[in-house]
């Protein structure tokens, strides 16, 4: 095999590995911006998810409960944003950014005593034959069972969205509160659930990372990718099925990063390295008016860009 | 866009769009290299130390550790380290000014500061380091330490190390590489406070700099891992290209071919010294490239040891010994021996017999051991080994006595010298057989 093809599944394998949690993060925070707020906190929800998580799994032994207890602190987090936000009228970025440093806070001094603990986890499930297939079988159909609720999730979120009431009821509140009110909606009360689910998501997306792909706890182990998936929400233009093609690229760019330099690419790894968060700007820019365009009514106060 | 309040016809044409981007895409080029341009180095500022002036009397402290303490290491050897280290200091003892060499009242404690970039219990370099501090209070009664875990290597370091002045510390180890920067900042502002640095090349009046070879053991690490590959090819997982890195792969390399002469080694950076889900993503990586042995230079090293057991590859440790989480994997590892080291500085300095200087020593004076072999390690490929470290700790082995060839072919190490150690610690380039970049 060329070492063409060995650096292409690379990108592959890299795009499923540390995509994924990106990818739960980014259908978190979707579900809270369709609903007009925008949580800035996804970042502190990872981490309360990857590291209560890990600690239910160390303290249970099953893994099962540590994604349940992930999910649970992840949305414990948002739900504080939720209260001061949507109750306390508090400025959305500035609640959201500052629950990211509490939850970072949280963690480190909730975590301290496990970062050496050794757990089971999840582990990789092969899918017969789908794993065969060259280049991708390995990368996309040999891995834990998160992976394969992430890709079921994309389209479902997706169908949830345009073709159930609820789904409705959502975009009706994140397009304008007022005429989800009158069409006796209450939009509070849809708020507080969409951040909630939205922090739960985030939280599945930490434990990912501690229960599946790394079986490690350590401090600030998401190193900013509750970031990267408020920009991939932009990115993938408010559609789940967009944002699953966004995660990959920026996963992708991580795995393609190694790969390039395992085969001594004539590329600087420092150059390397910025690729995943430089293909995310680049993006940005060159679709600014596309996702202009795409963006919830309800979020144009907070987010409108200079135009 | 509106620049005050103008309207600025900025990114409307598809043409203008990309020509923003490609503007963004080659300033993020241009700040990327440029980014080590701007760093220049600090002068030595001691140039008022070169005062000789009489050592202070041994108190009545004294530290001798044992040939255990030393993991093998010779007392003789350790003493004589820290000798040589002093005298050929070009800095007065400067520990008889600082605070940690007054005697202390009764009933008082000396404080001692440490401060750690990751967790204490990382498997790896800061437990390492935190596990030598514990050693410190088993030693001496009269010392309390002062730990701060998980500090970045920005001025967040400086707010640390003020608070823990504050807090009575008057000898601080700011254990990690990137600390040295911010460290250095704020000597002259604390001249009776001694500033130990663990990796830096220089050294001032009150701000001393130590370090072991444990590239030593990477050689023999390496060994085991030429043993262990079936493939031929070895993994390198690193986290920045630093002298200290570099040598370590390069002995990492040599330690293989010198059972295997034709292994090839893979080496990559993750940029960053605890980023656990892209050191998962290193090592599949490497098995990706045919690698069945894979190492590394990270700072919590738990995640690299696991994953290389579950995917079913051999994993040779470094910083800690990390055998309990990798039982099928695990062959060896090089691994600190902090708690000695500690103690003689600390010792000097309250006898007012330190004076700053830059240590370099290794396995003859007991700073680095060998992890604990894995439980399915031949007896006879150990013996081999053993008989290495033992071959390195005399010194009738010279691995990196030349003709050494770096990647491109160039000759570095010409035929029959020996490179000294200093020589080594600068060390800039990768060896023939190494697949990686440094820069």
């Amino acid at each position: 095999m060329s070492t063409f093809w060995i650096v292409l599944g690379g990108a592959f394998t890299g795009a499923v590995g540390p995509g994924i949690s990106v990818l739960y993060a980014t259908y978190g925070e979707l579900i809270t911006e369709r609903a007009g707020r925008i949580n800035l906190g996804t970042e502190g929800c990872m981490l309360m998810g990857a590291c209560f998580g890990f600690i239910a799994t160390v303290e249970t032994g099953s893994a099962t409960l540590g994604v349940l207890a992930a999910m649970l602190a992840g949305s414990m987090l948002s739900l504080i944003f939720a209260y001061l936000v949507i109750f306390r009228d508090t400025n959305q970025l500035a609640t959201g950014f500052a629950l990211t440093m509490f939850g970072a806070g949280v963690t480190a001094w909730a975590g301290r005593d496990y970062v050496d603990s050794l757990i089971g986890g999840l582990n990789p499930i092969s899918i017969p034959l789908l794993s065969q297939i060259p280049l991708v079988g390995k990368a996309l159909f040999r891995q834990d069972i998160l992976v394969y609720l992430a890709y079921a999730l994309g389209p479902l979120l997706w169908f949830g969205l345009y073709y159930t009431k609820w789904g409705l009821s959502l975009r009706a509140v994140g397009e304008s509160v007022t005429v989800a009110f009158a069409a006796g909606r209450n939009p509070a009360l849809i708020q507080v659930a969409a951040i909630a689910f939205g922090g739960a998501l985030s939280g599945l997306g930490g434990a990912q990372l501690s229960l599946a792909f790394t079986h490690t706890w350590s401090e600030g182990m998401t190193v900013g990718r509750g970031f990267i998936a408020v920009g991939l929400v932009i990115f993938g233009m408010w559609s789940p099925v967009r944002a699953m093609a966004g995660a990959f690229l920026f996963g992708g760019a991580i795995g393609l990063q190694l790969q390039l330099q395992s085969v001594g690419a004539p590329v600087s790894p420092f150059i390397l390295d910025m690729f995943p968060y430089v293909i995310t700007l680049a993006v940005l820019a060159l679709w600014s008016g596309a996702a202009s365009r795409a963006m919830p009514e309800g979020l144009r106060t907070v987010l409108r860009g200079g135009t | 866009m509106y620049i005050f309040g103008y309207r600025v016809p900025l990114f409307h044409s598809p043409l203008s769009r990309i020509a923003g981007v490609a503007a963004l895409l080659a300033t993020m080029v241009l700040l990327a290299c440029g980014a080590d341009a701007t760093s220049t180095p600090r002068p030595p500022a001691a140039t008022v130390a070169q005062v000789a002036t009489e050592v202070a009397p041994d108190t009545a402290m004294a530290f001798e550790p044992t040939v255990d303490d030393l993991a093998g290491g010779s007392p003789e050897a350790f003493a004589a380290a820290f000798e040589k280290a002093i005298a050929g200091s070009q800095f007065r003892p400067t520990s008889e000014f600082a605070a940690a060499a007054q005697p202390l009242a009764e009933g008082e404690k000396l404080k001692i500061g440490f401060i750690f970039v990751g967790s204490q219990r990382d498997l790896g370099y800061n437990q390492a380091a935190a596990e030598g501090s514990q050693y410190l209070e088993q030693v001496f009664p009269d010392v309390e330490v002062i730990r701060s875990e998980n500090i970045p290597e920005t001025a967040d370091v400086q707010a640390v190390m003020e608070q823990m002045i504050r807090d009575g510390a008057t000898i601080i180890f700011p254990t990690s590489f990137g600390y040295s920067g911010p460290t250095k900042d704020i000597i002259e502002k604390h001249p009776d406070v001694m500033f130990m640095h663990m990796g830096d090349s220089e050294s001032f009046e009150n701000y001393g700099a130590f370090f072991g070879n444990i590239w030593q053991l990477e050689y023999a690490a390496g060994q085991m891992a030429g043993n262990a590959t079936e493939t031929g090819k070895l993994g390198f997982i690193a986290a920045f290209p630093i002298p200290q890195t570099l040598l370590n792969v390069n002995a990492f390399h040599l330690g293989a071919r010198s059972v295997r002469p034709d292994v090839e080694t893979t080496f990559v950076l993750t940029g960053s010294w605890c980023d656990p889900a892209k050191q998962a993503t290193a090592v599949q990586t490497m098995i990706d490239a045919g690698v069945d042995v894979v190492t590394q230079h990270q700072d919590c090293t738990k995640t690299i040891v696991e994953a290389a057991e579950r995917a079913g590859i051999f994993v040779t440790g470094y910083h800690q010994d990390a055998s309990s989480a990798a039982p099928n994997a695990w062959l060896t590892g090089a691994v600190w021996n902090w708690g000695p080291v500690y103690a003689e500085l600390v010792n000097e300095i309250r006898n007012g017999t330190y004076k700053s200087s830059v240590m370099f020593v290794g396995l003859e004076e007991g700073w680095v051991k060998l992890a604990p072999f894995g439980s399915f390690v031949s007896d006879e490929e150990k013996q081999a080994v053993l008989d290495t470290v033992e071959a390195l700790r005399n010194g009738s082995l010279q691995p990196f006595a030349g003709p050494i060839t770096d990647q491109d072919g160039t000759v570095r190490i010409a035929e029959g010298v020996v490179p000294t150690d200093p020589e080594l610690q600068s060390i800039s380039y990768l060896l023939e057989g190494i697949t990686g970049r440094t820069n």
